[in-house]
């Protein structure tokens, strides 16, 4: 796998970060068989979708020891950006989608400078605050956004044949979910990615030995909002439909849910994070009235049982139920 | 129009600097953000709600309510924050995390999804004062809080369980060395949070109503104000949370009322870069 | 051979009695900002199921009714949606409590082809008119279009609003700003409020100085509308006041208390079924209405839970005009509905008119001595 707790700093073996790779392509192209119906489709999208956002924000929150409360309303900038451009502007949603990523990462870049100059709470407080203001501008400016209620999308056109239905964005999704995966692990294991988890340990120290903790704290926070922004579009063109609910502060919070809940600094984890996460409420909704409590209730007790995340614990335990004597 | 302004601002900020206090107080002792602390207020307001409907007195039913909240408080210290002690902080933000919705479900369980009132401490006559008028309400509301804030700083200053609380935030190993039980100090953290947040969703709760969802929107802006005024020092987050009630007010009357909200965390944010520990928060050393 | 002969001929028609049921599936905000509109939603629907199953059905056939909360998201509304279109393969929508939800799911209903009634205000549901998608609920713009004929009685030409954040307060605040030139009415002053905001005081008293503001009007719902009450009484204003339909259930009175007293509002005339006068012509219908469910729930009735009720008994006597629950027939049975008496008002549907009310179905309400009263 990816990586183990304990070893943070150092890299895990390329082979391990591979078969992982692997077995998610494949876990990934069988999965179908075992869907029924379209809103199982569906489902299964708005995981892939979480896991992209998880994947990027897993890279600030986990290797790079930052936090954001506010990864939301990049994921939310994304998702109106290309809405946008493509319904009030008529460009193609082929570019309009790059486009709006590539310019929301450049607002990161923008906005990260001042920002990650903050530490620990106060950076999640300053996040925070940037995610609510995007939030707030979106729901207001009803001119172009649509409002609180929200404004349709444009369906996603190669060459004038419009991509809809459950299936095919499956098949989307899924790439798009190992591909970030792959890219994250590339980065992780790069040299850039070794300063970045240097970071983690201690950025005075890091900076003792030569790494410059501004440039790589940006970099990674950048990145992480690609992904989110990238993330946003593709919900954005496969809902038809987008809300500026999809930036709130509460969907922030689940983000960073997902992202500790499965384990940080395991790019897995944030997959087995968000596909936790995502389907439990649907699967709770039978409970009716107790849902809320029922969730609450899981929350508490997986992170009090397991404090390092489903990946990392699930891992340990696998690992030292090898080295038992037979 | 000032006057009016300011006074808005002053009531809306007293309960904002009631739950940045509660911030502060569980951070000093635990390192800890609270996530469910806007859950104690909203158990503040809805129990005192759901008691004063079922015939009690609104003393009686405020004074239980705050022990509600206060009971709930330890509990979660007890069942969750000593549980996972030893986790990162991050995960502990989390279980508060989850802590806040299976409070918020609770809430719709045990009471309801409407909207509740409650009735005003003395009445709803409309007093005027300084070219501005108010409602008696706010008069309790800015005279209690401070009161209350008063006491704390009593507690803190003055008694020993306070002090050694203070010692324990200050340096922990060493409190403990001290022979202070740092257990017994967290869970009167929680305790004394809890009753601060219940009081303030007490006194709002006869201008704004109270309903099972009232404690997200008012954790988030007692978080802020914990944050602007420098989290871990408890007159940094009263300051915090007049001056953000106080901007908000401002920026409503002066500039945009719909973007009220977000001249604040502009506020927030633009004194955060250039006074990166808050207001009044202390630069703690980082040892590498 | 014989014995299995007799044994089919018994047990075919036991086959034919246990039919499959009609399923009616519902998506409602019970809980979350929009539950005091999901929840007397619900309620109604549980209600008037029982009730014509117990009355034999519909078409010899049981009702089923499959309801999720939804929570007033409109992700939440399209997953559930879909669940209920694809895997409870229900025969007909009711639902969408607000416009964010409904729209969410427009586009699913349109693709699968099923009747979807719904529950929100906001006049873009039906305009432009959506082939299976209907709605029971006065729109937004109807309100505002009652409020200013009214405000023009009283002889008010300049009017101030302020607004919540919420998708129904933005969309009733553009539509008001849309229509009020029309209408003989100018908006001199256009404030708003936050979700969660506590005091309205500051943007009051921007529009108490605002020169000759002549009536103001509050869109929005929840406890906002209630806060903005007390703090106007608590200002001094004595403008005309008036609320929307948002706020058209007890629940706000109580909220306001005194403050209430001599806010108008467009509503249902089922607020005030009691006091209407023998030959109205929704008297019958509001009233057997607003006992049923305040015998069963001991609750006062509100007019979203009309606008289920409605819902529900439009498809049903679609479903009987029709002759069958098939999809089609039954949109086409709806859209030719004519005539039918509902708690929000007739209702005569067409092509163009997926709605099918008309301004005499909303009347105009004041709050005196913490009751509605209606304004002649």
């Amino acid at each position: 796998m990816s990586s183990s707790p304990t070893a943070s700093s150092a890299g895990a073996p390329q082979s391990g970060s591979r078969r992982g790779l692997l077995a998610l392509a494949i876990f990934a192209a069988l999965l179908p068989l075992a869907l029924p119906n379209a809103y199982t489709y569906e489902i299964a999208i708005l995981v892939g979708i979480n896991a992209i956002t998880c994947v990027g924000l897993n890279l600030l929150i986990g290797y790079a020891g930052q936090i954001s409360l506010g990864h939301a309303g990049f994921f939310g900038l994304g998702a109106y950006g290309s809405a946008i451009l493509a319904s009030r502007y008529g460009w193609p949603p082929l570019l309009s989608l790059p486009v709006s990523t590539v310019l929301v990462g450049a607002l990161a870049w923008l906005v990260g400078r001042p920002i990650l100059r903050l530490r620990g709470h106060y950076l999640a407080m300053g996040t925070l605050g940037l995610g609510v203001i995007v939030s707030i501008v979106l729901a207001t400016e009803d001119r172009i956004t649509g409002g609180p209620d929200g404004m349709a999308v444009p369906p996603l056109k190669v060459f004038s044949y419009a991509i809809g239905g459950e299936k095919t964005w499956y098949w989307i999704i899924a790439a798009a979910v190992v591909l970030a995966v792959w890219l994250a692990q590339n980065l992780i294991e790069s040299p850039r990615g070794r300063a970045m988890r240097a970071l983690h340990g201690s950025e005075v120290a890091a900076s003792a030995v030569g790494i410059d903790a501004a440039r790589h704290k940006l970099h990674v926070f950048v990145l992480s909002a690609l992904f989110a922004a990238a993330a946003g579009g593709l919900t954005a063109h496969y809902s038809g439909f987008i809300t500026p609910s999809k930036s709130s502060f509460v969907h922030s919070i689940e983000l960073v849910t997902m992202v500790v809940f499965g384990g940080m600094a395991s790019t897995f984890g944030a997959v087995v994070g968000a596909a936790v996460l995502t389907t439990l409420p649907q699967v709770l909704t039978t409970l009716k009235e107790y849902e809320m409590v029922t969730l609450g209730a899981v929350m508490m007790l997986t992170m009090i049982v397991m404090p390092q995340g489903l990946v990392p614990t699930l891992e340990k335990a696998i690992a030292a139920a090898r080295r038992k004597p037979v | 129009m000032l006057a009016q302004y300011l006074l808005a601002g002053l009531t809306v900020g007293a309960i904002y600097a009631l739950v940045a206090l509660g911030f502060a107080i569980i951070y000093n002792a635990s390192n800890v953000i609270n996530f469910a602390q806007g859950e104690f207020v909203m158990i503040g307001g809805m129990a005192s709600a759901g008691f004063v409907e079922a015939g009690l007195g609104l003393p009686l039913a405020a004074l239980l309510a705050i022990g509600c909240a206060t009971l709930v408080g330890i509990l979660l210290e007890k069942f969750a924050v000593e549980r996972a002690r030893g986790a990162s902080v991050v995960t502990l933000i989390i279980i508060t995390i989850g802590a806040s919705i299976l409070l918020r479900g609770l809430a719709t369980l045990v009471w309801d999804k409407k909207i509740h009132p409650l009735p005003g401490f003395s009445g709803e006559q409309p007093i005027v004062f300084a070219g501005a008028t108010l409602l008696p309400q706010v008069v309790w509301v800015i005279g209690v809080s401070a009161l209350a804030v008063a006491l704390v700083w009593w507690f803190f200053n003055r008694t020993l369980t306070g002090k050694a609380m203070l010692a324990v935030s200050h340096n922990r190993l060493a409190a403990r060395l001290a022979g202070i039980s740092v257990r017994r100090v967290l869970l009167t953290s929680f305790a004394l949070s809890a009753a601060l947040g219940a009081l303030a969703g007490i006194l709002i709760a006869p201008i704004s109503f109270t309903s099972w969802d009232v404690g997200i929107m008012l954790g988030l802006k007692g978080f802020a104000a914990a944050i602007l005024g420098g989290l871990g020092s408890g007159p940094g987050a009263v300051a915090g949370g007049l001056v953000l009630g106080i901007v908000e007010s401002l920026g409503a009357g002066y500039l945009s009322s719909a973007y009220k909200d977000v001249f604040a965390f502009l506020i927030i944010l633009a004194a955060l870069v250039f006074l990166p520990d808050g207001l009044f928060g202390r630069r703690a050393a980082e040892r590498v | 051979m014989i014995a299995r002969l007799f044994l089919a001929v018994l047990v075919l028609p036991l086959a034919v009695f246990a039919q499959e049921p009609i399923r009616i599936g519902a998506f409602l905000s019970v809980t979350g900002p929009a539950a005091f509109l999901g929840d007397p939603e619900q309620k109604t629907l549980e209600l008037y199921v029982e009730k014509l199953n117990a009355a034999g059905g519909v078409l010899g056939r049981k009702l089923q009714l499959v309801a999720y909360d939804s929570a007033g998201d409109a992700e939440k509304a399209r997953a559930y949606v879909k669940r209920l279109i694809e895997q409870d393969k229900v025969d007909v929508l009711v639902g969408g409590s607000t416009t964010g939800e409904t729209m969410a799911a427009v586009p699913l209903a349109e693709a699968a082809g099923i009747p979807f009634i719904s529950l929100a205000g906001a006049v873009v549901i039906i305009e432009p008119v959506k082939k299976w998608v209907f709605k029971t609920p006065h729109t937004d713009r109807m309100a505002c279009e009652k409020v200013f004929v009214d405000m023009r009685e009283r002889g008010a030409t300049k009017a101030a609003l302020i607004s919540g954040a919420g998708g129904f307060d933005r969309s009733m605040r553009a539509e008001c700003l849309k229509v009020a030139a029309k209408n003989g009415v100018q908006i001199i002053a256009d404030e708003s409020y936050g979700a969660g905001d506590t005091d309205m005081t500051a943007q009051l008293t921007k529009i108490k100085n605002t020169p000759g503001v002549q009536a103001v009007l509050n869109c929005g719902f929840g406890q906002g509308p209630a806060i903005v009450t007390k703090n106007y009484r608590q200002l001094g204003i004595t403008t005309p006041f008036y609320q929307s339909h948002g706020v058209a259930s007890k629940q706000y009175v109580k909220l306001s208390g005194d403050a209430a007293e001599g806010v108008r509002l467009p509503a249902a005339a089922l607020l005030v079924a009691d006091t209407l006068p023998a030959e109205d012509a929704q008297k019958k219908v509001v009233v057997s209405y607003k006992h049923e469910y305040e015998k069963r729930f001991n609750q006062e009735v509100s007019t979203f839970g009309g606008h289920a009720y409605d819902g529900l008994m439009l498809v049903v006597e679609a479903m009987k005009r029709a002759g069958s629950a098939d999809k089609a027939k039954v949109r086409d049975a709806l859209e030719s509905t004519k005539g039918y008496m509902g708690t929000a008002g007739v209702v005569n549907m067409s092509a163009t008119d997926h709605m099918g009310l008309d301004l005499t179905a909303f009347r105009m309400l004041e709050v005196r001595k913490g009751d509605w009263q209606l304004v002649k």
